[in-house]
């Protein structure tokens, strides 16, 4: 029973800092791309947006092939830092990360491109700085917009199986997570555990997403209204 | 002297592509800025309010160098410290009347609270008509009640010079008197100068002080002191 508990919240750790990084990453790249041209914008959305697509074992082989000790980047930092993030629930952050980070980027760009550039022009001759114009005026008004992608990227990542598989592998207490730990209890037999894990990985699934569903720009506007 | 400027620019969209050549002295302290939509009058406006820069030349406004390209001036939109009024207003949607004319009195990254008190806001609600509308949002104003707001938002700051794109076109036709009429009082009263660009010849029968006419991003015709019983349709 304990071990259920323990996968549980595993998942939510992870599920957790890798949503708080694709908060900042996403909406960075987002406001990025939506504000910025440049030669190969179109080419790097898609890019960005391959993790939607591609099967996460092969994220997870990419993911493996860079931070793993063998490579240059990975080598670097067990050397500088004695970072190593390979069988890690870190690296299962980063496996999350990046596999939930479209939903997150995609309409993080669309949010801030519905943003009346006009609005951001009236604040700058008003004499507001551009750091300040981006709290007050844009991000506010592309905030709901976000949001909603936001919490499909948290549910997302709370179902990460594959990347993190790959990268921290499936060791109990440590990077076995719930749709992992699903995995083994039905493969070991456990058919109890794995009930259990079922019911809580869908009863946290439906509360994630009727609070999306709430969040979605036009329902908040209807009910202000 | 308000305005002094000689600058070029060139915009292209696609294959197509529109030069604006400019070089005027304006000496009184009201500037109607007259032309047909693509006469490059927005762009103009755009330039002096800094959200646009002129690929060359030299711009002042109200005796201060705002752009040299040769002494490698450009002062910031934030610097310039003129007030834009925009054709539809451009409030802030998420804040209510009371926060957007506060919006420039309140530096860092966080906006003015719905019942921040300021004394100059009050007065600018009280000198509007706006103080029973204060906690709305702007999509609950009337058209004047919006205007308003945008003038008050704008006049705040105390700004160098008001400047003022197509104010009128977005109100129905017995409040465009209204307005133009209150607009003429206030700047009057405050004696800030003004620029205001229109295809509208009422709008210069109302600030006739001195017209420039625009025409495919050139200047078309410059008359002082027109005198409105001999104002001739133009162009």
């Amino acid at each position: 029973m304990d071990a259920v508990w323990i996968a549980l919240s595993l998942s939510l750790k992870v599920a957790g800092w890798a949503t708080v990084l694709n908060i900042v990453l996403g909406i960075s790249v987002g406001y990025f791309l939506a504000r910025t041209r440049f030669f190969g914008r179109d080419l790097l959305d898609t890019l960005l947006t391959l993790p939607m697509v591609m099967p996460p074992t092969v994220l997870g082989y990419y993911l493996l092939v860079l931070v793993g000790r063998r490579s240059a980047f990975g080598s670097w930092l067990y050397e500088s830092f004695g970072i190593n993030l390979i069988f890690t629930w870190q690296g299962a952050v980063i496996a999350a990360t990046v596999v939930a980070f479209p939903l997150v980027f995609k309409p993080a760009r669309a949010a801030f491109e519905s943003v009346d550039a006009e609005l951001e022009q009236a604040a700058r001759v008003l004499g507001v700085s551009e750091i300040s114009i981006f709290f007050r005026v844009t991000l506010p008004l592309a905030w709901r917009g976000i949001l909603a992608g936001v919490l499909l990227a948290f549910a997302r990542a709370l179902g990460e199986f594959g990347a993190t598989l790959m990268v921290a592998g499936s060791i109990p207490g440590k990077t076995q997570t719930l749709s992992i730990a699903v995995y083994e209890a039905v493969q070991a037999g456990k058919d109890d555990t794995a009930n259990m894990l079922v019911l809580i990985t869908s009863v946290v699934c439906v509360v994630v997403l009727l609070t999306a569903s709430r969040l979605a720009p036009g329902r908040v506007a209807e009910r202000r209204r | 002297m308000l305005l002094d400027l000689d600058i070029s620019k060139t915009m292209r969209s696609g294959q197509r592509e529109f030069h604006l050549q400019l070089n005027y002295v304006s000496h009184g302290n009201r500037l109607v800025i007259l032309g047909p939509s693509g006469s490059g009058k927005s762009l103009l406006l755009q330039m002096i309010a800094g959200l646009l820069t002129p690929d060359s030349g030299y711009l002042k406004l109200a005796g201060r160098t705002l752009f040299d390209q040769q002494q490698g001036i450009n002062l910031t939109a934030q610097q310039r410290q003129v007030a834009f009024l925009f054709q539809n207003y451009a409030l802030f949607p998420h804040l209510n009347v009371r926060q957007n004319i506060a919006f420039g009195l309140r530096r860092g990254l966080f906006n003015p609270r719905p019942q921040m008190a300021s004394e100059t806001v009050d007065y600018w609600l009280e000198n509007f008509g706006l103080e029973s509308v204060q906690e709305q949002k702007p999509h609950e104003l009337s058209g004047g009640q919006r205007q308003r707001t945008a003038l008050a938002r704008a006049l705040v700051t105390q700004p160098r010079a008001l400047l003022l794109d197509e104010p009128f076109s977005a109100l129905d036709p017995d409040l465009r008197i209204h307005m133009r009429k209150e607009l003429r009082e206030l700047q009057e009263r405050l004696a800030v100068p003004l620029i205001l660009i229109t295809h509208d010849v009422d709008d210069v029968k109302a600030f006739s002080d001195e017209t420039l006419c625009l025409k495919d991003g050139h200047i078309d015709c410059a008359r002082q002191q027109i005198i409105q019983s001999s104002l001739a349709p133009l162009p």
